[in-house]
């Protein structure tokens, strides 16, 4: 049985980590390799760099991050932020990402996603959905949840993976950043309908929540940043509980 | 002197960093027949289609220099798959090193496909997997798997058994990224260099 995967997501401006981070030694909280090399000795399975750089030359300097996260870290990663075009992902392949999250791009152009998976692979596209509730239904939005798009989740995710997506990254935006859990019954139904996996974001505020989603949701991985980044739970810790609570993680 | 074959086979840099931080030393991307026939050790890396891969290979005849090689040779992921028999990957005969077949995985409730992520490998023999402890999970992602046959060295399972790794002679894959897969997969590769 293939192990559910806990992934720290690091947002990353300007090539330097943001977020506040209280880790006992680590020398330098902003520097971006240091901190995922440390989530990785912990026993994170993957990594997530996200690029919030307003700029070009903010842009410029996250492809050299992505080289050095590839020289030092031996997981795999994601880079997402900002990639609009087959050129951007390959300049990012070529830095040596493992994976590239394509989101609002994908919603304006989705050939953009049969572009990507035919060159470098399905492996290669991860499509994030930020979705919220809107009258019942739910609905893709774009600018961090503040502008609803006419995709509705379901069959957007459906679209993605047949144009060749090799993971679905959903959050939601009703939940995310209110640490009260994630939307089980609708990851579950998300996970029914697809045959490619499903990484759930939004929401995390407890062990308990993540161990729900990834037995009651269904969901093949957990992504956070915020329980991760202040130290409320270790990745070890969780882990731990995890596999205490009879569920399949990997322990190092 | 280590040479990785350079065809066109995704994401290279992350093999070349790994054989880097494993104390490969002396490491070479190179697509010249004398230079890999001269190398103490050929990594033959690769991800994306397989048969698109193959034709990669055959376009610049180093398929019949990989199979002429002598000294130790490993296949990564579909590095691994073209050292088959045959793939179900656009349905072609690969170089048939070991005696195994490539089919595609097929998705059912709960088995999703790709097959992405940590999974555990077992029944590990051979020098590959010197110290490394049954059970010990690595980092796999990949929609085809090669059966498992007399050359299989490590299993794994996604709905079927498959081969996680193959040993033939002087010639050895792995189906999982020993470059990916953290303190494992570096001695996964530092048992390789020290072939």
């Amino acid at each position: 049985m293939v192990c559910k995967r806990i992934i720290p997501c690091l947002d990353v401006k300007d090539g330097r980590t943001v977020k506040g981070v209280n880790f006992v030694g680590l020398r330098d909280v902003g520097d971006a390799v240091e901190l995922g090399a440390r989530y990785a000795a912990e026993g994170a399975d993957e990594l997530v760099y996200l690029d919030i750089s307003a700029t070009r030359e903010g842009r410029n300097t996250f492809t050299s991050l992505v080289e050095q996260i590839s020289a030092r870290i031996d997981i795999p990663f994601t880079v997402g932020g900002g990639i609009a075009s087959l050129e951007d992902a390959a300049r990012l392949l070529e830095a040596g990402a493992d994976k590239i999250s394509i989101n609002s791009a994908a919603i304006r152009r989705p050939e953009l996603i049969d572009e990507i998976a035919g060159h470098f692979g399905n492996q290669f596209v991860v499509v994030a959905i930020d979705a919220r509730r809107i009258d019942g239904r739910w609905m893709a939005t774009t600018h961090g949840g503040t502008r609803p798009t006419d995709f509705e989740l379901f069959s957007w995710a459906r679209e993605a993976q047949e144009r060749g997506a090799g993971e679905i990254l959903f959050t939601s935006m009703d939940n995310d950043g209110t640490k009260a859990g994630y939307p089980c019954e609708t990851f579950r139904e998300l996970s029914s309908q697809l045959s490619i996996p499903i990484i759930a974001s939004g929401g995390a505020g407890s062990i308990e929540h993540i161990a729900q989603v990834l037995t009651e949701g269904c969901a093949d991985a957990a992504l956070a940043a915020s329980i991760f980044h202040y130290g409320e739970i270790s990745i070890k810790e969780l882990k731990q509980a995890l596999h205490d609570r009879g569920i399949n993680v990997r322990l190092i | 002197m280590t040479a990785v074959v350079d065809y066109d086979a995704g994401n290279i840099r992350s093999v070349l960093h790994a054989l880097d931080r494993a104390g490969a030393g002396d490491v070479v991307l190179s697509a010249d027949p004398e230079v890999l026939t001269r190398a103490d050790r050929v990594i033959l890396p690769g991800v994306g289609d397989a048969s698109v891969a193959l034709r990669s290979l055959q376009a610049s005849g180093l398929d019949s220099v990989i199979l002429s090689l002598k000294q130790p040779v490993l296949g990564i992921c579909v590095g691994m798959q073209l050292l088959c028999r045959h793939t179900d990957e656009g349905d072609v005969d690969t170089l048939g090193v070991f005696g195994t077949d490539v089919h595609r995985f097929v998705p059912a409730p709960g088995l999703k496909v790709p097959h992405m992520g940590w999974n555990a490998i077992e029944g590990l023999r051979g020098p590959l997997f010197k110290g490394i402890p049954e059970e010990s999970a690595v980092y796999f992602v990949h929609s085809f798997y090669a059966g498992v046959c007399p050359d299989t060295v490590a299993s794994c399972s996604h709905g079927t058994p498959f081969s996680a790794a193959l040993a033939k002679d002087n010639f050895f894959g792995t189906q999982f990224h020993p470059e990916k897969s953290g303190a494992a997969g570096a001695a996964i590769l530092k048992n390789f260099l020290a072939l």
